[in-house]
C-alpha cells in the first residue's frame, strides 16, 4: 500500500502542473481586466493603463507566467493585485469557517442520513420507507437559498434563538461558534443528508439481497446481526466516496450558503476574486482546491482496505 | 404570544443551550453593512466609492464643503490669497497628528496634493496652472498659479473620487500608478486596524484618541469631526435579504445602500430610519468613434428615443423613488439646466428613426452590453435595447458582467474589427460628480482623453473652461452655463436618463447624530 500511495502522490504532481498551467491561461484569455476594476467606475483609460503598467499586466504573458512559477517554487503564491495581502494570508483567514461548515455538515448529514438509509432498506416497501424517500426527495428539491431564508425568518427572525449571519471563530468560545453554524449547517446539509440516505439505502439493499445474506440467514443468524455484522461493511464502500466526494465538494462549493450567511469561506472569496478578476487568488485557491481534491480521493481510495478486504493495492 | 413563547421552547428544547447564549455586548462598537467591501486601501489608486469613505475614516482633508456646498477649512487653519489672486498660503491647524503619533507636516501635505492630482481631473486643472507648490515651514506650504483659477480652493475640497485626502509624504511619493506600499497611517478621526482586516469579511476602524477636532459644528463633510464610538465595523453581508434580517434584529446598526425590494420592508419597522443619502444619474454612453454613433445625429436619435420616466420605472420601480431631470449637470443644483434638451424632453421616435437614417444607418448591428450582475444599469440596459429595436435598429443585446463591461468599454475599435468592440453601454454617477463637471470623467469631452466613449466637443471644452472663470449666480455665469449645456446637448456628450435615488437605513433607536453624506461619515454618530 506504501508503493500505492507513493504512485499516487507522484501521479498528483503533473495533474496540478496542468492545473496551474490551464486556470493561468484561463484567467487571462477571460474577458475582464483587474486594472479596470481597481481603477474604478470615474477612472480615465490614461490612469487605467497607468495601473495596468504599475501592476505588470502589460508584460508579455511568458514573462508573466515565468513571473508566477517562480514564485510558486518558492511557495509563494502571490499577492492579491486589488488588496495587496498575501494569497496565502487571504487563504488561511478564510480555510476554518469553510472547513468548519464542511465538517459540521457532513456530522450533521452523516449522522442523520445513515441510519435513515439503513432503516429505509430494511424496512424496504413499508411506510418507513417511502417517508425516508420522500424526505430524501424533498432535501433535494429544495434550494438552499430559499431553505437558508425560511431557517433565518424561523428561528431568527421570528424565534429570535440564533444569529442571521456572520461566523465567530471557536477561539472565541464554543457556543457562539455553534450558534453561527447551526442555520448554514442545516441549509446545506440538507442535500447531503438526502443523497447519502438515498446511496445508503440502495447499497445496503443491495448487499440485503446477496447470496451471502441468504446464506447467513439460513444458518440461523439473527437479523440484526446479519445487519450490523454482514451487510453494514459491504455496503460502507459506495458511501463511504459519497462522503469523500462530499467533503471535496462542500470546501469548494458551498458559496451559496457562504453567501445567505454572510460566512467569510473561501466559497466567497473565489466568486469575488473571479468577479474583480483578481488573477493571483483565483490562481491560489484553485490549486489548493485541486490539492483537496487529490488528498481526499486518495484517503477515500486507501479507506476501502479498511471496508473491504478484498481490495489490495 | 404564549404560542411563541412555546416555539422558542420547544426549539430551545432541540438546539440545547446554544439559546442561552445572547452574545457579547456590542457597546460603543457600530456595526454598518457598506455597499461594498473595502478592498483599496490607497484613495488616490482608484475611484471606487467605499474606498473614498475608507479615507474619510482614516484620512483627513485641507478642506471639506459644508452642507451649503462651500468649501470650509479642515486641516488647515488659515490660508490667504495674494490680491492678484496667483499666490495661496496655507497653514495647517496645531496638533495635528498621523497615527503613529507623528505630527502632520505641510510637506505630506504637498506631497499628497501632487500625487492626487496625477489622476484627479480636478487636481490635473490646478497643477496645470500651477507655477509651483512648495512647503516654506513645517506647518506652512504655498501654492503659486501661473493665470487665476478661481476653483482652487474647491478642487481641493472635493468630496467624491478622487478625494484630496492627505497621506504621509513617504506614501504620497511613491509612483501613483499603482497602490501606495506600507501601513496604513492617516491624521483622520478613526485608525485602521490592520490586523483585524479580513478583505470581503470585515473592515474595523478604531477610534483616534489623539484627533483634535475643529471647534465649529459638524456640517456635511466640514466642522467639527468628533468621535464618539470606540469601533467602527464594515460587516460584509452579500445578500440583501440577510442584511436587511441582520438589520431588524439589530445584529448590525446600519445598512449604507440597501435593495430597493427591501425599503417598504424597512420602512414598517418603527425602529428603522431611512434617509436619501445620494441621487444618481443614469446614463447612456454612446461610442463617439465608431459609426454610425460617429455622427451627432445618430447620437441626437437617442436624445429623441428617451422616454426618461419610461427608463426610470425600470431602474427605480415606484415614482417616490426617482425624479425626472433633463439637466446632464444635475437638478436641484447650482448648475441646473435645460438649455439645449428640446430632443430629450419629449419623446418622438419617428424623428428619432428620421434622425438614424440621415447619419447613414442602414441595419447594421448595434453592440448594446448590458451587465446582469448589476440592476439598476442591466435595467436601463435592456430599456435601451427595447426603445433602439421600436426605432428599427438591430441591436445584439450582449449580456455581460460588471467586471468584462469595465474592460471592454476600454476598446475603441467597432466590434467588425475587434470582437471586443461596442456601441453603447450604461452606467451612472453620484450626485456629487454630477454637479462638478470640472472633475466629473464621464463628461469630459477632450476626444482622446476623455472618457470611454471619446466625446469630442472643443466647443463645450471651451465653454467649461470660461465657466469655470465666472462667478456663480452672475448673468454672465448663467450665460455661460446656457453655453456649455448646449453645446453637451448638441455633442450628446452621454444621454441623461434622469435621477434616481439612493437611501440608508439606520437603527433609530440604536444610533443619532448621522451625517447625512453620500459617502457615510461615521464622526459625530452616537451609539445609544
Amino acid at each position: 500500500m506504501l508503493i500505492y500511495t507513493i504512485k499516487r502522490v507522484l501521479a498528483t504532481l503533473p495533474v496540478m502542473g496542468m492545473v496551474v498551467v490551464f486556470v493561468f491561461l484561463l484567467v487571462r484569455l477571460a474577458p475582464g481586466d483587474p486594472a479596470a476594476i481597481l481603477a474604478g467606475d470615474y477612472a480615465t483609460p490614461e490612469n487605467i493603463q497607468k495601473i495596468r503598467t504599475g501592476l505588470g499586466l502589460d508584460k508579455p504573458i511568458h514573462v508573466q507566467f515565468w513571473i508566477y512559477l517562480t514564485s510558486l517554487a518558492r511557495g509563494d503564491l502571490g499577492r492579491s493585485l486589488h488588496s495587496g495581502l498575501p494569497v496565502s494570508q487571504l487563504i488561511l483567514q478564510r480555510v476554518e469557517p469553510t472547513v468548519a461548515l464542511a465538517l459540521s455538515t457532513l456530522a450533521f448529514a452523516v449522522l442523520l442520513a445513515i441510519p435513515l438509509g439503513i432503516l429505509a432498506a430494511w424496512k424496504a416497501g413499508s411506510l418507513l420507507d417511502r417517508a425516508v424517500m420522500v424526505f430524501a426527495v424533498g432535501g433535494f428539491s429544495i434550494p438552499i437559498f430559499w431553505l437558508g431564508f425560511l431557517l433565518i425568518y424561523a428561528f431568527s427572525i421570528r424565534l429570535d434563538l440564533l444569529p442571521v449571519q456572520g461566523y465567530v471563530s471557536f477561539r472565541e468560545g464554543l457556543v457562539p461558534f455553534a450558534r453561527h453554524l447551526v442555520l448554514p449547517t442545516v441549509a446545506l446539509g440538507m442535500v447531503y443528508m438526502a443523497l447519502l440516505a438515498r446511496i445508503t439505502r440502495a447499497s445496503v439493499l443491495e448487499v440485503l439481497q446477496s447470496d451471502y445474506i441468504r446464506t447467513a440467514y439460513a444458518k440461523g443468524v439473527r437479523p440484526p446481526a446479519v445487519l450490523f455484522a454482514h451487510a453494514l461493511k459491504n455496503a460502507a464502500v459506495p458511501v463511504v466516496t459519497t462522503i469523500g466526494v462530499g467533503f471535496a465538494l462542500l470546501i469548494g462549493g458551498v458559496v451559496i450558503t457562504e453567501s445567505v450567511f454572510a460566512l467569510p469561506g473561501l466559497g466567497r472569496l473565489t466568486v469575488d476574486a473571479v468577479l474583480q478578476r483578481d488573477y493571483s487568488i483565483i490562481q491560489g485557491v484553485t490549486l489548493i482546491f485541486a490539492l483537496v481534491y487529490a488528498v481526499v480521493n486518495l484517503v477515500v481510495d486507501l479507506s476501502y482496505t479498511l471496508f473491504d478486504p478484498r481490495i489490495r493495492y | 404570544m404564549r404560542r411563541k413563547a412555546l416555539f422558542r421552547g420547544l426549539a430551545c428544547g432541540l438546539v440545547g443551550l446554544l439559546c442561552l447564549w445572547a452574545g457579547p455586548a456590542a457597546a460603543q462598537t457600530v456595526r454598518a453593512v457598506m455597499h461594498a467591501e473595502v478592498k483599496f486601501l490607497d484613495p488616490h489608486s482608484t475611484t471606487a466609492d467605499i474606498t473614498q469613505v475608507h479615507g474619510y475614516m482614516v484620512y483627513d482633508t485641507l478642506f471639506s464643503l459644508d452642507a451649503k456646498g462651500q468649501p470650509q477649512p479642515q486641516m488647515v487653519d488659515t490660508y490667504q490669497v495674494s490680491p492678484d489672486k496667483l499666490t495661496y498660503t496655507f497653514t495647517l491647524r496645531g496638533g495635528l497628528k498621523w497615527h503613529d503619533g507623528k505630527p502632520v507636516r505641510a510637506a505630506d501635505a504637498v506631497a499628497s496634493i501632487k500625487r492626487w492630482a496625477v489622476k484627479d481631473a480636478a487636481g490635473q486643472k490646478v497643477m496645470a496652472r500651477a507655477a509651483s507648490l512648495e512647503a516654506t515651514g513645517e506647518k506652512t506650504f504655498v501654492l503659486k498659479l501661473k493665470e487665476p483659477y478661481g476653483l482652487t480652493i474647491r478642487a481641493l475640497a472635493k468630496e467624491y473620487s478622487y478625494v484630496p485626502f492627505i497621506i504621509p509624504e513617504r506614501q504620497a511619493l511613491q509612483d501613483a500608478s499603482k497602490p501606495f506600499e506600507g501601513e496604513i497611517v492617516g491624521s483622520g478621526p478613526f485608525m485602521f486596524a490592520q490586523k483585524e482586516w479580513v478583505p470581503g469579511a470585515k473592515t474595523v476602524y478604531l477610534k483616534f484618541k489623539d484627533y483634535v477636532p475643529r471647534k465649529e459644528p459638524a456640517s456635511f463633510y466640514a466642522g467639527g469631526k468628533k468621535v464618539s464610538v470606540d469601533r467602527v465595523e464594515f460587516v460584509v453581508i452579500p445578500d440583501q435579504s440577510t442584511a436587511v434580517a441582520a438589520l431588524e434584529k439589530g445584529e448590525v446598526d446600519y445598512i449604507q445602500r440597501p435593495h430597493m425590494d427591501q425599503w417598504p420592508l424597512l420602512r414598517k419597522n418603527p425602529n428603522i430610519a431611512m434617509y436619501r443619502s445620494d441621487v444618481s444619474q443614469m446614463q447612456i454612453h454612446p461610442n463617439h468613434l465608431n459609426p454610425p454613433f460617429d455622427n451627432p445625429k445618430a447620437r441626437q436619435a437617442l436624445l429623441a428615443m428617451v422616454n426618461q420616466e419610461e427608463y426610470l420605472q425600470a431602474i427605480a420601480g415606484d415614482p417616490e423613488n426617482f425624479r425626472v431631470c433633463h439637466s446632464m449637470t444635475g437638478c436641484g443644483g447650482w448648475l441646473e439646466t435645460d438649455a439645449g434638451a428640446d430632443l430629450l424632453k419629449k419623446q418622438d421616435l419617428e424623428k428619432a428613426k428620421q434622425l438614424m437614417a440621415e447619419a447613414g444607418y442602414k441595419g447594421e448591428k448595434i453592440v448594446v452590453m448590458a451587465p446582469s450582475d448589476f440592476a439598476p444599469i442591466n435595467a436601463a440596459s435592456l430599456t435601451t435595447a427595447a426603445m433602439l429595436r421600436k426605432i428599427g435598429v438591430n441591436v445584439d443585446l450582449q449580456v455581460v458582467d460588471w467586471g468584462t463591461l469595465v474592460s471592454r468599454r476600454g476598446v475603441k475599435e467597432p466590434p467588425s474589427k475587434n470582437p471586443g468592440g461596442w456601441h453603447i453601454f450604461h452606467t451612472f454617477s453620484g450626485y456629487a460628480a454630477v454637479k462638478d463637471p470640472w472633475g466629473h470623467a464621464n463628461i469630459s469631452t477632450a476626444c482622446d482623453k476623455a472618457w470611454f466613449g471619446w466625446a469630442c466637443s472643443p466647443r463645450a471644452a471651451k465653454a467649461l473652461e470660461e465657466l469655470g472663470q465666472l462667478t456663480p449666480g452672475t448673468d454672465a455665469f448663467k450665460k455661460g452655463l446656457t453655453e456649455y449645456h448646449s453645446a453637451l446637448m448638441e455633442n450628446v456628450t452621454y444621454v441623461p436618463l434622469g435621477e434616481f435615488f439612493q437611501m440608508s437605513a439606520y437603527r433609530k433607536d440604536r444610533l443619532s447624530g448621522i451625517q447625512e453624506t453620500p459617502h457615510t461619515v461615521f464622526w459625530n454618530l452616537v451609539k445609544k
